[in-house]
């Protein structure tokens, strides 16, 4: 091996930050210094903390340092380990898909509404399959809301329903339609085996079905959920963590606006 | 009379009490005249029957349903399979066999009296009372011989969704120092109005409660027990549609906790109060009489309400559970009663009243191995404060000694805990809980200062709300809202259909046994 683990060399690193090339940051500019912590399923040993260095490597670390070992039982070890990261990343080229809305206040939305659809907003939500957590829904549609922003049922120009938890997609759907809902939210909170995605897959197949996709603002929304995976999925926006009614509600607001009038 | 370190009231704790046990003994006089399909689904596994029929439904099923079809239900299983065994000589499990292919209708033999139905039933009735009685000698002798861990008791959860998986992080678990093993159920579990058959492999969130799931959990844990010379306690869940169905395949399995809450099940999973209140009876005299451990479910009020200001809907709860655990004949020994350190870490001096309230818990029920579940609400995906927070939480549990510890994963906010997460937090139990072994006995709390204030406080509002359950009764408070801010009607909610007034002919022989 060519440079050895401790190669001196790799101090003399270029230590001006190229917003093309960044890397992590411990202490020093593009020292690339990065903390990881696993499991291998090996029994505790000399073999063990090197399977744990080549890992390292193999994951893009230079001098990989195995600084905890620990037992977990016999024929499982895990490591704490750092090492100086070799990749770079262009940040200048990063294009994150986001909600196209500006967030407007609670009245502002209201008075939004009133001037440009003119009716109130029906919308319908529920924490779906067997999913039993509605924090997350209850958080963007009770009317107290949650950390000081309103919930929807709070606003004028919304007609809320939450339906709330372990509410089968079918049966969403027929509240949907009974209510001629306007928008569709959705909440998912377990994400073990990806029951999230296959569940909200299945509610979009089934919107399909019945000729109701187009028709709606379809939007989910949960604790592992960004823009990026629910636009993937199908649906038209999605809401993860520090996202609040005030955020859904200019962003319905301004989509059905553009539906509507453009 | 007990002295307390917080200078607590024991006059109203004792009214306390009192009033709880006029709510408990309310809703017994509901629960004495009814039966549910559960019950009697229980019955049929309590004399012998098992399996599924070709459609995968469990055999239970097809014999209760058989007889709700007829629009007998009321007059219970056990008066028709006694019918039945005198009339066909055939043993429960070969009856049921036989409903199953269609061969048979008992409803509609030649009937006899309760008394020779009841007599026909009993060398099956005793079979598994000695069963249930022989498993329990199975754990008395394990803590004769190989012992326990010391209090409070390490609990961790398994819930790859997996059972083979799970031994194997149960397994790690045991040997890294933990005292049960939670196998946590799958999500959707609780609302299935039947129990799942055979070893099962797939699950969400957790992994499905079976017959065979509890067996092949049981006989790991006995091996890993046996060799760290440490007896290792298996925890599953009752609360749902099944619950005393599940509480009797513990306590034939030689399970050691079992959650058994109808309240949770009311709250979070939408069951019906009346079908779950007449469930929960049973359960707990079947967990009562196997010497399981029950674990009633307060701390999750705290997960929708505020820790802080909702406090006293905790104790609240805990009184009445206690109660209505008691009316099951299940001794405080047994009563794992629920709560929570789940106070948002931004409050001033929070770590003072969590104190003073898990005391207060501590001292008004003493014989009890208190459930102390961690912090989860207020986790984060900052994994490294989260292990502050657990840290603040062990050390109010050694200080007031709690009885059984929920550890907190510091990866709570993120997923259901890998076997590393679970080292982590076992290391920090132990290290605080050796660190500061004695630190009860050395501190005193000073007299009007903070945390005694707290203690008389939330006692005094936690009796105030029972005064007010009382009156009006605890199926109207709960469709009032009363706890978790959660508001459930009588007649809604999952399984009514499966609730019937008791007829002429009905009995159920394990109630006297079990009340002995
Ligand atoms: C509270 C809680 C519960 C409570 C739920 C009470 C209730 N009525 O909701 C109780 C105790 C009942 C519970 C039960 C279970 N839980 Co739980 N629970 C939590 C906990 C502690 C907090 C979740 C929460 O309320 N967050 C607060 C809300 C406000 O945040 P949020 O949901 O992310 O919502 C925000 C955004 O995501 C967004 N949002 C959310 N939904 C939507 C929807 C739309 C349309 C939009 C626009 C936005 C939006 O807006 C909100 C505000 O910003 C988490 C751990 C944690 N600290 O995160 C575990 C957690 C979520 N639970 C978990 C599990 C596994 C369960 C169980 C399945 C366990 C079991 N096997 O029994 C059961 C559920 C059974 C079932 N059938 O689902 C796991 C999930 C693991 C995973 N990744 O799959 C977690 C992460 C804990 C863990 N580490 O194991 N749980």
């Amino acid at each position: 091996m060519s440079g050895g683990l401790y190669s001196t060399d790799s101090q003399d690193f270029d230590k001006t930050l190229d917003l093309t090339k960044i890397k992590p940051y411990g202490d020093t500019m593009n020292d690339g210094k990065t903390q990881v912590s696993f499991t291998l399923p090996v029994q505790k040993g000399e073999e063990a903390i090197e399977a744990a260095k080549q890992m390292m490597k193999k994951m893009g670390f230079e001098n990989p340092q195995v600084v905890y070992v620990q037992e977990l039982m016999e024929g499982f070890t895990f490591f704490n380990c750092y090492g100086n990261c070799v990749h770079t990343v262009d940040y200048t080229s990063i294009i994150v898909p986001k909600v196209e809305s500006t967030t407007m206040d609670m009245h502002e939305t209201d008075a939004f509404v009133n001037e440009h659809i003119g009716r109130k907003i029906t919308v319908v939500g529920a924490s779906t399959g067997t999913d039993a957590h509605t924090v997350g829904i209850d958080a963007i549609m009770n009317m107290k809301g949650f950390a000081g922003h309103y919930g929807l049922e709070r606003y004028e120009s919304f007609e809320a329903l939450n339906m709330g938890s372990q509410v089968p997609n079918e049966e969403f759907i027929a509240k949907a339609i009974e209510m001629n809902a306007d928008v569709l939210l959705v909440s998912q909170t377990v994400t073990q085996k990806d029951v999230h995605i296959k569940n909200l897959i299945e509610l979009v197949e089934l919107l399909e079905a019945e000729g109701l996709r187009e028709k709606v603002i379809l939007i989910c929304g949960g604790p592992r959920i960004d823009h990026e995976l629910a636009k993937e999925l199908g649906y038209d926006a999605g809401f993860g963590m520090n996202k609040y009614a005030d955020d859904v509600a200019s962003y319905i607001a301004q989509e059905l606006d553009r539906r509507l009038n453009s | 009379m007990q002295k307390s370190k917080l200078g607590l009231d024991f006059e109203k704790v004792g009214y306390a009490k009192q009033v709880s046990k006029h709510i408990a003994e309310d809703v017994q006089k509901f629960v004495d005249s009814y039966t549910t399909v559960a019950v009697e689904r229980t019955l049929c596994r309590l004399l012998g029957i098992d399996g599924v029929d070709a459609n995968e439904v469990p055999l239970p099923n097809v014999v209760v349903d058989e007889i709700k079809d007829k629009g007998v239900l009321n007059q219970g299983v056990m008066f028709f399979l006694g019918n039945a065994i005198i009339e066909t000589g055939l043993e429960p499990q070969q009856i049921a066999e036989k409903i199953a292919a269609g061969e048979l209708d008992i409803t509609k033999l030649p009937t006899h009296s309760v008394e020779e139905a009841e007599k026909a039933t009993k060398p099956f009735v005793d079979k598994y009372i000695q069963i249930i009685k022989d498993r329990k000698a199975k754990r008395d002798n394990y803590l004769n011989t190989i012992g326990e861990g010391p209090k409070p008791y390490l609990y961790v959860i398994v819930a790859t969704g997996n059972i083979y998986e799970d031994v194997v992080q149960a397994e790690a678990a045991a040997r890294q120092g933990a005292d049960i093993i939670a196998v946590i159920r799958t999500t959707g579990q609780s609302l299935l109005d039947y129990v799942p058959y055979g070893a099962t492999t797939e699950g969400f969130g957790g992994t499905v409660a079976t017959q065979e799931n509890f067996r092949i959990m049981r006989q790991a844990l006995d091996k890993i027990g046996e060799e760290e010379k440490r007896y290792i306690r298996l925890c599953n869940y009752c609360s749902g549609l099944c619950m005393p169905e599940i509480a009797a395949m513990g306590a034939i399995e030689g399970l050691d906790v079992m959650l058994n809450d109808a309240l949770y099940g009311i709250l979070f999973r939408d069951i019906n109060m009346q079908r779950t209140m007449v469930d929960q009876y049973f359960s707990r005299l079947l967990n009562g009489f196997a010497g399981v451990i029950i674990n009633t479910g307060e701390d999750n009020y705290l997960t929708t309400a505020d820790a802080y200001d909702e406090a006293h809907t905790v104790l609240a709860s805990d009184f009445i559970n206690e109660q209505l655990a008691l009316i099951a004949n299940l001794p405080e020994e047994q009563m794992g009663l629920g709560h929570a350190f789940e106070m948002d870490p931004d409050l001033e001096n929070g770590f003072l009243y969590e104190l003073g309230q898990a005391q207060m818990i501590r001292e008004i029920f003493p014989k009890a191995p208190l459930k102390y579940m961690p912090p989860t609400k207020f986790m984060t995906g900052n994994i490294f404060k989260g292990n502050v927070q657990d840290a603040l939480f062990n050390q109010i549990s050694i200080w007031t000694g709690q009885g059984i510890q929920l550890l907190g994963m510091l990866t709570e906010a993120i997923h259901t805990p890998f076997m590393s997460d679970r080292y982590l937090s076992i290391e920090n139990a132990k290290y605080i809980f050796k660190n500061m072994k004695n630190i009860g006995d050395e501190m005193e709390f000073k007299e009007g200062g903070m945390i005694r204030t707290r203690a008389a406080e939330v006692l005094d509002n936690s009796i105030e709300l029972l005064e007010n359950i009382k009156n009006e009764g605890l199926f109207t408070a709960l469709e009032k809202g009363i706890f978790a801010g959660i508001k459930r009607p009588k007649d809604g909610g999952k399984g009514l259909a499966g609730v019937t007034e008791k007829g002429a002919n009905y009995f159920n022989p394990f109630i006297a046994i079990m009340n002995k």
